[in-house]
């Protein structure tokens, strides 16, 4: 695009953020403050993701961006519009192409495999803020791996309701170490995260804040020995190309309180019905 | 779900963007407005718009207010987003206020000193009565009264510095140290007041009318007296590596509110008056005045006063003062959220279906 770098960000500041994935990557789990920049789309639209996604995109990257795990919703289009223009990049809905994909609220159903990166856009990068609103206390603890009020937090939910009540970013251990948020990932996309093959980059713009999971971390949902983590999923089949073990979205089809389900994936369910099952298919 | 339809997300974001031009324009019969216009009408709104979004170009500005239908916090969010395009090829030398050449210097601590007072082009004492010969067509100008712009010739001396003259108030606290620099540096807390200082410069002026409002009713006092307000042009000056000493590359106008607050001493510090201090792009006394109330107010851990209010809580202020962020942040609630939505309500009805079942208190987590 005229007037402006490749992929948008000038270099110096893919450098600086560049080190700061570095830094993030080395520690697992642990959020590296960085300067971000404003972008051209809102805070909140995924600009942290977007920020990363510029900084480690190359020419010969196939992208893909995904918003509640579709291709073709509206900040998915947009953002891979945007990529398109500054970068000249190609773009593609399949997970099995792609060797980079920007992400918001999901992880592909298809198994990441080594040598693909995901970048997840990240709106609160703090896993306890809800408990400690002061992010410098909140640095504190994670310094101390101060960890027990969100143990309690859970707990408490146990004693009041039978179960966590968490149903999305459901905290997570990394590393043994570091206590992370996984993004708004529902907790069924949780279990991806162990032990990917891939390199997995999380970006809040708003907070400013990297954190990553090299390939092969060890990911742990926070969850109790008699209180085992549950990956939740509405009990149904996908109306559309039948999977039972894909996260579904719920629509509403008429105003008498019908309803199908669908693969929030769409790459996933588009591939499954046209007969060309992808891997780890269910 | 148009807004996630299965196919056509493309053609509805086009549709909308086209939709929202015309929109933008409004009645094709009446005549567009230039960015020049709103340069020279609107320039209160082209200060604000300078200030968040942290960039001195009144044409830009004034093109981001056209393009933004005149929502300023939209306008500030295209400039900031402009701005961090560009780069940055120097830092200019500290500016000079008490050299400012001034259109309106007020003192409400003395009936009279040196340099006197002068009102300058203030709305303070208009009568707020609709003018309704603004509606009429090609008005001329009124002409200007004989003595109008004053520029004033010799340098009025800032109020501040007269008090520091009789030791009545805290010397300066500035270290001639290199500023930290907000927009190169991730905000991290304790934040140093040079800090504090960009992110009130930026920040949302409703906010700082608000949290500075909020300390004079109580939450965090600080006995505050509007020891000087003055708005003028101040020259900027860079010092070229090449050249090796400074130049002047031009000037801007500049709101400057030394706020002076009544202080009876503390554990550590002698009773003495304490400063509030703002300083903003334009004419914008509201946003000086708020800048200063709030800047004394986040050191009360620095003067040992107790922290109980938000106007105090350093942290508090700067995470959220800053409207880009919080418009963004606020907003993206629109986007779509149905996946987590999704998974809120398979808990929810496990969650009711246990309730519902016999024995309720032995639910099992694998319900499902």
């Amino acid at each position: 695009m005229i007037g402006y770098n490749f992929a948008y960000l000038d270099e110096h500041t893919k450098r600086m953020i560049r080190r700061a994935i570095l830094k993030a990557v080395a520690i697992p789990g642990h959020q590296v403050p960085f300067a971000g920049r404003e972008m051209p789309l809102p805070y909140g639209w995924g600009t942290g993701g977007i920020q990363v996604t510029a900084s480690v995109i190359g020419q010969d990257d196939v992208l893909k961006v995904i918003d509640q795990g579709a291709d073709d919703t509206t900040n998915a289009v947009s953002i891979r519009r945007f990529f398109a223009l500054t970068a000249g990049v190609r773009t593609t809905t399949s997970t099995e192409a792609a060797s980079l994909i920007q992400t918001r609220h999901r992880i592909p159903e298809t198994p990441l495999r080594a040598g693909q990166i995901i970048v997840f856009q990240v709106p609160m990068p703090e896993p306890l803020y809800r408990i400690e609103p002061s992010r410098a206390a909140a640095r504190r603890r994670h310094a101390l791996a101060d960890y027990g009020a969100m143990h309690v937090k859970l707990y408490e939910d146990i004693t009041r309701f039978g179960r966590v009540a968490v149903a999305y970013d459901h905290p997570v251990m990394v590393n043994h170490r570091y206590l992370m948020s996984p993004s708004p990932i529902p907790a069924f996309d949780n279990p991806k995260l162990h032990l990917s093959p891939a390199l997995q980059l999380f970006g809040a713009g708003r907070e400013k804040r990297i954190y990553a999971l090299p390939p092969f971390t060890d990911v742990r949902s926070l969850d109790f020995e008699d209180h085992p983590f549950h990956p939740g999923r509405a009990p149904h089949a996908c109306a559309l190309c039948g999977a039972t073990a894909s996260y579904l979205d719920e629509i509403l089809v008429d105003d008498r309180g019908s309803r199908r389900f669908v693969c929030s994936d769409t790459d996933y369910c588009e591939t499954r019905r046209s007969g060309l099952l992808p891997s780890g298919a269910g | 779900m148009a807004y996630v339809a299965v196919k056509g997300g493309e053609r509805a974001i086009d549709a909308a963007h086209a939709w929202r031009a015309a929109a933008r324009r409004g009645d094709p019969a009446i005549p567009a407005l230039t960015a020049a216009q709103i340069a020279e009408q609107f320039g209160r709104a082209v200060d604000r718009v300078m200030a968040e979004g942290s960039l001195y170009d009144r044409e830009l500005a004034a093109l981001a207010i056209l393009q933004a239908e005149g929502d300023l916090i939209e306008a500030a969010f295209l400039l900031r987003a402009y701005r961090s395009t560009l780069p940055r090829f120097a830092y200019a030398e500290p500016v000079d206020t008490g050299e400012m050449l001034l259109w309106r210097r007020i003192s409400a601590t003395f009936k009279d000193l040196p340099g006197g007072q002068l009102l300058g082009p203030t709305t303070d004492y208009t009568h707020r009565l609709l003018d309704f010969s603004l509606l009429a067509p090609d008005r001329r100008p009124q002409p200007l009264p004989a003595a109008a712009p004053a520029a004033t010739s010799p340098p009025v001396p800032r109020v501040a510095d007269l008090l520091a003259a009789e030791a009545l108030i805290e010397p300066d606290p500035a270290t001639g140290a290199s500023p930290a620099d907000l927009t190169a540096t991730p905000l991290a807390f304790p934040a140093s007041r040079d800090l504090r200082q960009q992110a009130l410069a930026r920040g949302d002026e409703g906010f700082l009318l608000a949290l500075g409002y909020s300390t004079q009713r109580g939450y965090g006092h600080t006995h505050p007296f509007v020891g000087e307000l003055r708005t003028g042009e101040v020259a900027v000056s860079i010092i070229p590596p090449e050249l090796g000493f400074a130049i002047e590359i031009g000037s801007v106008t500049l709101t400057e509110c030394q706020m002076v607050n009544q202080f009876a001493g503390s554990k550590t510090e002698p009773p003495q008056f304490t400063r509030g201090y703002g300083l903003c792009f334009g004419r914008a006394d509201r946003r000086a005045i708020a800048m200063a109330l709030v800047d004394r107010s986040m050191r009360a851990a620095e003067l040992g006063e107790e922290i109980k209010a938000p106007a105090q809580d350093v942290e508090f202020v700067l995470s959220h003062a800053d409207n880009i962020e919080a418009t963004g942040f606020v907003e993206h609630l629109k986007l779509p959220h149905h996946v987590d939505f999704q998974s809120e309500l398979e808990t929810l009805r496990r969650m009711r279906a246990a309730a519902a079942a016999p024995g309720h208190a032995e639910t099992r987590e694998d319900a499902a």
